[in-house]
């Protein structure tokens, strides 16, 4: 009897020791899988954002997105302007062992910015790096540039040895055919190591204890499960086999809402979805081009209800936007968010006056895998349109399909959608979407303008140093954006997440990427 | 024989270059996989010169004579997604997707084959007409409202099984399976209950059907007026009689099963090939369409070419021309 008291004893205590070990796990289902383990193979704002909890850039956001040290404790520009010198963090590790010193950043920065590494454009200005000792890094680039801190937190750092030994310090090459080891393993000094991948399955993350930095977060791993299927997702979420979802449908809220067990977490994009009109000489019905005239894009502009959109399509969750830029998003003024008012009469009488013939077909041309509610909002504009006596002819299909069309102006008039990643400065949409198509610049400037003011005022802020000044070119610029209307801003989008009730602190942010070392779930009993 | 048999290989090497050429047309319309493999930061000149080295500016016969000579060669290239090879990423997958049909097909055998007896000696009892009647329904729900009224039923109200994967798995060599592990059986239910439906009602009809016309052969009768017991007539005698199409259904099957897999894994995220085909649509990874379309067609094909020469093995009429053309008036 006391034998049978004593094991019961000991096995109730072996039960409750197991239960002070049990892991604090994160079970994540994103809508999509990573493409690779490497953050370099694939242009991706997913892959790098899941791939920074392993490996981590010379300099990150911080719970406020603002930049903050992290591998690099300090920065100076040298006297000639164009040459940045990095005082680099000292006893970091790899995952490895490896110790993290000037050599692995070199050796990252050469990888990053190979001719064929799709990446090198998240490094625009770059042009070499060089070893001044062990903890001091020098990156030189082709001019004077504001943003490289910007650029630096979205470029990971590798082990050069790791590199080395396996044949790695090049990107892997599509066009080449080849494949890497980077591909499948990783080396990083983040906060998360990799355990195990299983593409489109799961992948597996396990705390790193010998993290530099005093870690916020109590997980102890992550699994990583793409669930592609948003009624699949929702149900793993009510049924409990993920806790955390980044990707909670828009359609799905309520549901989530009304489970006890889940918490929807809810807030306004960076994001903002704009429409963007042809310049060129005609349309692709033929006839000339009348959105050239900044009346009809007025009378178009005027001619939406953005109201009735934010009411009925968004159902109340957007935020309805005069800027292309989102408030958070430095070189934003509350002037910039005026708003024209809805005034279809107003409409009607401007294309009187610019002599547009009743009944003007032109193409409008959606994504149906884009934007959050695209289509249905692309449906309300383009009969809020007829109203006012034109025939848009919606062309809805994939993104795949879509963006042939969009990039070779075989399309008319179009959506967009431009959070300013990696950089989170208006800088990225004035150089990317509105300055003219020359060079580095103008890659989105798909309907095809170009306004020499404009680009005199982005070329100057690209290389203006001084925050100030420069966010004062860009605030101009974007006026001029806005006087001219360039493009019509429609509305912040909403984004959702939703987590269990394990999951006691997930913090939001308004970028749409999860950075779980800020999270923390309920210790495991 | 011979001649036959070269015919019938010549007839399937045409098949899989069609199937190729027709590959090849579709994708060159998809869409651009260059716009969905740089970022938002990437200039013109990097997108011009990411399709130079890709090849997409080269000729269409040019680029069709390429893929062709590597696909015979096993080589699909890598995939623009997840840069790995194309082939490795469809071996790792392919057990996934095999052992769902394998199980799926089980299901169908196993519930299929009782159903169809039933319903055919017992023809007008009300088990009989409920068991027809379900087997409508059966046919007529799609497979993927299935897989949610299962996912709803079983996984979000009851919390009996999961909603989506494949649980553990374990390796044996290259091949993976989730039949081992506690976890990978209870992920398979499912799955392999949604992709069954239909085909659980095909068995049952073709079964029902054959059991009637079996039913009333002589030597049924005969049997029955031995004495012998009436279960034994119905279940070994007149069943065993009606597997052989049973067989040649279930066997002809696999490959449409494999296709409509791609269902039932999408709404389970069931990482077999379908899954990987899905995501390739998405990204516009054409070398892992391309290879996908072209090894289910040659499981098609592969399949029907086999099943041609076997009936021209037993039937010696098959095979030459004249003989079939007086066949068809039998």
């Amino acid at each position: 009897m006391q034998l049978k008291h004593l094991l019961l004893a000991t096995a109730a205590m072996a039960g409750l020791a197991g239960a002070a070990h049990a892991e604090n796990v994160l079970k994540w289902g994103a809508n999509r899988d990573i493409g690779s383990l490497d953050p370099y193979s694939y242009g991706d704002s997913f892959t790098i954002n899941v791939l920074n909890h392993v490996y981590e850039g010379l300099v990150r956001y911080n719970k406020d997105l603002k930049i903050e040290p992290a591998l690099a404790e300090s920065w100076e520009i040298l006297d000639d302007q164009i040459t940045w010198r990095f005082k680099l963090r000292q006893g970091v590790t790899f995952h490895n062992g490896n110790p993290f010193t000037a050599d692995d950043v070199v050796a990252s920065l050469t990888r990053v910015s190979d001719e064929t590494s799709p990446l090198k454009g998240n490094l625009p200005a770059y042009v070499s790096s060089a070893v001044v000792d062990d903890y001091t890094v020098d990156i030189t680039l082709n001019g004077t540039y504001p943003l490289l801190l910007n650029d630096l937190t979205n470029i990971h750092m590798f082990d050069k040895e790791w590199m080395t030994e396996h044949d790695s310090l090049l990107p892997t090459d599509i066009g080449a055919g080849t494949e890497g080891y980077a591909t499948y393993n990783a080396n990083g000094t983040g906060p998360f190591v990799v355990e195990s991948r299983q593409p489109d399955a799961k992948t597996v993350f396990v705390v790193n204890p010998d993290w530099w930095d005093e870690p916020q977060h109590n997980i102890d791993r992550i699994e990583l499960t793409p669930v592609n299927s948003a009624a699949t997702r929702v149900a793993a979420l009510l049924s409990g086999e993920i806790n955390f979802t980044n990707d909670a449908p828009v359609q799905d809220l309520p549901r989530l809402e009304a489970a006890p067990a889940v918490d929807v977490l809810e807030g306004v994009d960076l994001r903002t979805v704009m429409i963007g009109f042809p310049f060129r000489e005609t349309l692709t019905t033929g006839e000339a081009n009348p959105f050239t005239d900044i009346k009809v894009r007025e009378a178009l502009y005027k001619a939406i209800d953005l109201d009735l959109i934010h009411q009925k399509v968004m159902r109340g969750k957007s935020r309805v936007a005069g800027a292309t830029v989102a408030p958070p998003i430095p070189g934003y003024t509350e002037a910039l968010d005026d708003l024209p008012g809805y005034d279809p009469a107003a409409s009607r009488a401007l294309l009187a006056e610019a002599g547009v013939p009743e009944g003007l077909e032109f193409e409008f041309n959606c994504l149906s895998d884009g934007l959050v509610n695209e289509e249905q909002f692309c449906q309300a504009i383009a009969s809020m349109w007829s109203r006012i006596g034109l025939s848009p002819k919606l062309d809805v299909a994939p993104r795949a399909v879509q963006s042939p069309k969009r990039t070779n102006g075989t399309t008319d008039i179009y959506t967009l959608g431009w959070a300013t990643l990696p950089l989170l400065d208006s800088y990225s949409p004035l150089l990317q979407i509105f300055h003219s198509k020359v060079g580095n610049a103008g890659v989105f400037n798909w309907g095809g303008w170009s306004y020499p003011e404009l680009d005199g005022l982005i070329d100057a802020a690209g290389s203006e140093l001084d925050l100030d000044k420069r966010l004062a070119l860009q605030t101009e610029a974007l006026e001029l954006v806005k006087d001219e209307m360039i493009m019509i801003p429609l509305h912040q989008q909403p984004m959702a997440w939703a987590v269990t009730d394990d999951v006691v602190d997930m913090p939001l942010f308004p970028d749409n990427k999860p950075r779980l070392w800020f999270a923390r779930i309920a210790p495991a009993s | 024989m011979i001649a036959f048999l070269l015919k019938r290989m010549a007839n399937a090497a045409f098949v899989m270059l069609a199937v190729a050429l027709l590959a090849f047309v579709i994708f060159r319309f998809f869409g651009d996989p260059v716009e969905m493999m740089v970022n938002e930061q990437a200039t013109q000149a990097d997108r011009i010169e990411l399709r130079e080295r890709l090849g997409l500016n080269d000729s269409f016969v040019t680029q069709y004579t390429r893929f062709v000579t590597n696909a015979v060669q096993g080589d699909f290239g890598i995939s623009y997604r997840n840069q790995q090879d194309v082939m490795v990423l469809i071996k790792d997958r392919f057990p996934a997707t095999f052992e769902l049909v394998l199980v799926a097909t089980l299901i169908s055998l196993v519930v299929g084959i009782p159903m169809g007896v039933i319903t055919a000696v017992y023809r007008n009892s009300r088990l009989a007409n409920a068991l027809q009647l379900g087997s409508i329904i059966g046919v007529s729900l799609p497979s993927f409202v299935v897989g949610i009224l299962l996912i709803l039923a079983f996984s979000v109200s009851l919390g009996w099984l999961p909603a989506f994967g494949r649980g553990e798995t374990v390796d044996i060599g290259w091949w993976s399976t989730g039949l081992l592990t506690p976890s990978g059986r209870a992920a398979l239910v499912l799955p392999s209950i949604s992709l069954s439906t239909f085909q659980v009602t095909l068995v049952m009809r073709l079964v029902r059907a054959e059991m009637l016309e079996t039913l009333r052969a002589d030597y049924i009768k005969f049997a029955r007026a031995r004495g012998v017991p009436t279960a034994r007539v119905q279940w070994r005698h007149a069943l065993r009689n009606c597997l052989m199409p049973v067989i040649t259904l279930t066997g002809m099957q696999i490959g449409n099963l494999i296709a409509f897999a791609l269902v039932t894994e999408t709404v389970f995220q069931w990482p077999g090939m379908g899954m990987l085909f899905i995501q390739a649509v998405t990204f516009v990874d054409i070398p892992v369409m391309a290879a996908y379309l072209i090894i289910v067609s040659f499981i098609f094909v592969a399949l029907n070419t086999l099943v041609d020469i076997t009936y021209a093995w037993v039937d010696p009429r098959l095979r030459d021309d004249t003989a079939r053309a007086g066949g068809a008036n039998g």
